[in-house]
């Protein structure tokens, strides 16, 4: 949502920080030191909001859409004692704002939630919808910001827990609540809903903390020396009393990361990875990794310092030139559906039903799309992962276009057999240019097509680039 | 500071004198009437720590091994195995383990432990500190059945349920009693639910204690229920002879469902200690 940006502008005063600490350990606390401590009180709103500021709800942003009409407090729907707060949904063509969403701020210092495990509350709503909800956000560092997207409510008052990834870090937090609700799960209807008996809780109910860097997923990246690539989703799955997992959404705050290879790559508080140096005695990787609260998260990336000119279509690492689709689709001919996704965090395209599809970019249609010089590229660099089982006689097949659509186009292919694939795993390929048959030029590349002839039917593409080395 | 001390003097000696008073009228509440029956178990009679590493002690426990019939009566899916990825001694636990994997024509392997002409006993207390595992199909137990039930068969042996726990309900545990009339379905069965824990997060006693006409349920230090032979449709059959432990995790069946896309494998059942005492 908003307020989203990474601040750099942390990381200064944080080392700052962790020197002085290490100083003081050395002697350790005297006893006439007081420690600051903060409020540990993990009410928010009961039947009154609890220390909250007098604003009570600060919006977001009414320049972003924001609407700030529909917030109040209802003293007839509660589910206990005699108030709730009573969130009024507007539609998207209210002129005051087509959503509705803000926070409620610590009025003091903030809060110590350390003990605490999570925050719980009771709503219902005026017909069945998805809203955001979270903690954390403060509208100044937002750094321990935790949220769900995609909670569901329904008509009957029903308790909804969002586990603490690690309270261990909410020793001082503004940040209580935070919500956000448009009408995009009615179908553009403007609905009501209901909050009461908002707190954080001692719930010691909760299991299976699960968190996460890169959807879970083990990646690798290829990237240039002095680059810099971020972590992305990250998340923390508990299992629920009711046996039910939730995930929530995690800022790179709450975990603590590491690199395997210092001379490789590093890794900040903020999870952003850089790559230092080529490494030493030929090992040119480093595995990056992290933990939350001690417990290891899954996922990881496997960086490998290189010195590449790359021309990048489809990358989470390297910047992309523009294309004009990533499944142009051919009717009558093509079967093949999907295209880009973002599979937990990573950006990856998808297809079934594949008989054969194109990326385009040549400009269809005068987009404007430029086609590719790719003269000076020595290879393309393709990640591969069959969604099913492989047969013998199944293949991928790889066409490349060179003044695509024009009188002059000329295209060269390359076919991958069946026992080069794995069903399910990622599969690396760096195919040199000049394996292309029949693609004599190369300095107006304008379309990358995938062939399987219906031999394989689910399939996913990443990190499409051309590259030479430097 | 010296009159704090005081202060705090004359407490304790007030909380004593309250305490002791509080003593006395437990002492005097301890007279059982009539329709109650207590005996105390505290000589034990088995222990097994699971302090030596390995296969489990041979002495103490056998194994069912296979699918047994029909997933072992309760359309189970796992196969039962002794194998060390199943079932071992470490760390001071017995660990079972349920594993997905082709085996022998099922998709999944486990194991199932137990005392049966090792360990039999009549009334005492039996008791085991486990952490379970968790996920959709999981079916930990901890349960006993009668020595005899080779001569009249289920249920006419009597099945005493210390635990059972379906996986995708990580704060509830069940015990149950099933005997003529009383069987499957018709189990004479109670549950009990953690409000502040959870049976996969934190190791918990569970345990027994049986005697005459009665088999006290407890979790941790509380008892939850009580069964009697008013509480049974059908025969008392608890008062007739000894009974032997097992200890299993089992995967599918009628008690949890089976396991879902979400169950994570491999999972593991940990057993900190089985200790069994009797009366004298």
């Amino acid at each position: 949502m908003k307020n989203k940006k990474l601040k750099f502008s942390i990381i200064l005063p944080l080392i700052g920080l962790i020197s002085i600490v290490a100083i003081s350990c050395e002697r350790g606390f005297s006893d006439d030191v007081d420690l600051a401590t903060f409020p540990t009180n993990g009410d928010i709103y009961t039947d009154d909001p609890v220390g909250l500021t007098d604003d009570f709800f600060e919006s977001f942003d009414p320049a972003t859409g924001a609407n700030t009409n529909g917030f109040g407090t209802d003293n007839n729907e509660v589910y206990e004692g005699s108030s709730s707060i009573r969130i009024d949904v507007p539609s998207p063509n209210d002129p005051d704002g087509g959503y509705i969403g803000g926070i409620f701020r610590d009025r003091g210092e903030g809060r110590d939630l350390t003990s605490y495990d999570a925050l719980t509350f009771w709503a219902k709503a005026s017909t069945s919808a998805i809203i955001e909800v979270g903690f954390g956000s403060d509208f100044i560092e937002d750094k321990y910001a935790v949220g769900i997207n995609d909670l569901e409510l329904s008509t009957a008052w029903e308790k909804y827990i969002i586990p603490i990834p690690d309270p261990s870090k909410l020793v001082q937090e503004r940040g209580l609540f935070l919500f956000s609700a448009g009408t995009e799960s009615t179908n553009g209807a403007s609905y009501s809903f209901w909050i009461d008996e908002l707190r954080f809780e001692t719930l010691g109910t909760l299991g299976q903390p699960r968190p996460r860097i890169l959807g879970g997923q083990d990646q690798t990246a290829q990237a240039n020396i002095d680059t810099s690539v971020p972590l992305i989703g990250l998340s923390y799955t508990a299992n629920l009393p009711n046996g039910q997992d939730v995930t929530v959404s995690a800022t790179p705050s709450y975990f603590d990361f590491e690199t395997s290879n210092p001379f490789v790559a590093s890794v900040d508080e903020l999870g952003v990875v850089t790559v230092d140096g080529p490494g030493e005695g030929g090992n040119n990787t480093a595995l990056i990794t992290a933990s939350l609260g001690g417990i290891e998260a899954q996922g990881s990336l496997t960086v490998e310092a290189v010195d590449i000119e790359v021309i990048s279509i489809f990358s989470d690492v390297f910047a992309n030139v523009p294309v004009d689709n990533y499944n142009g689709f051919y009717a009558e001919f093509q079967t093949t559906l999907g295209g880009a996704v973002n599979e937990n965090g990573n950006n990856v395209i998808t297809y079934t039903d594949l008989n054969f599809v194109a990326i385009e970019f040549y400009g269809r249609d005068g987009s404007g799309v430029q086609p590719v010089d790719a003269t000076d590229m020595t290879h393309l660099h393709i990640e591969i992962r069959v969604n099913e089982g492989i047969d013998p006689a199944d293949f991928l097949r790889f066409e490349l276009f060179n003044d695509f659509t024009l009188p002059a186009q000329l295209s060269g292919s390359y076919t991958i057999a069946a026992n080069e694939l794995l069903s399910n795993q990622w599969v690396e390929f760096d195919i040199p240019l000049s394996s292309f048959t029949g693609l004599t030029s190369r300095n107006a590349l304008g379309a990358l097509f995938t062939v399987s002839d219906a031999t394989l039917s689910n399939v996913s593409l990443d990190n499409i680039y051309f590259y030479a080395e430097n | 500071m010296k009159t704090k001390i005081l202060n705090n003097k004359l407490k304790s000696i007030l909380i004593c004198t309250v305490f002791s008073v509080g003593c006395m009228i437990l002492v005097s509440n301890c007279n059982p009437d009539e329709t109650q029956n207590v005996t105390n178990f505290n000589t034990i009679s088995m222990q097994d720590e699971f302090d030596v590493d390995g296969a489990p002690n041979p002495a103490m426990w056998t194994y069912d091994i296979g699918t047994g019939n029909n997933g072992w009566g309760n359309n189970e899916l796992q196969y039962y195995t002794d194998r060390p990825e199943n079932v071992v001694v470490e760390d001071g636990m017995l660990k079972i383990t349920a594993i997905q994997e082709d085996f022998e024509g099922s998709g999944y392997t486990s194991a199932r432990l137990l005392t049966q002409g090792l360990f039999e006993q009549k009334y005492g207390r039996f008791e085991a500190r486990m952490k379970l595992p968790y996920g959709k199909g999981m079916w930990p137990a901890f349960w006993l059945l009668g020595a005899n039930i080779d001569e009249i068969s289920w249920p006419f042996c009597g099945e005493i349920d210390v635990m059972e726990n379906g996986g995708s309900k990580p704060t509830i545990v069940s015990g149950a009693v099933h005997g003529p009339g009383y069987s499957a379905g018709n189990a004479i069965v109670k549950e009990y639910e953690f409000t502040d824990s959870r049976v996969d997060s934190e190791f918990h006693i569970y345990g027994i204690e049986w005697g005459p006409n009665y088999i006290n349920y407890y979790v941790d230090d509380v008892l939850y229920n009580q069964i009697t032979p008013e509480d049974v449709t059908g025969d008392w059959v608890f008062n007739n002879g000894p009974f032997f432990m097992i200890i299993n995790l089992a995967v599918g069946g009628v008690f949890d469902g089976n396991p879902n896309e979400n169950t994570v494998f491999p999972q593991t059942m940990y057993v900190d200690y089985v200790r069994v005492y009797s009366a004298n």
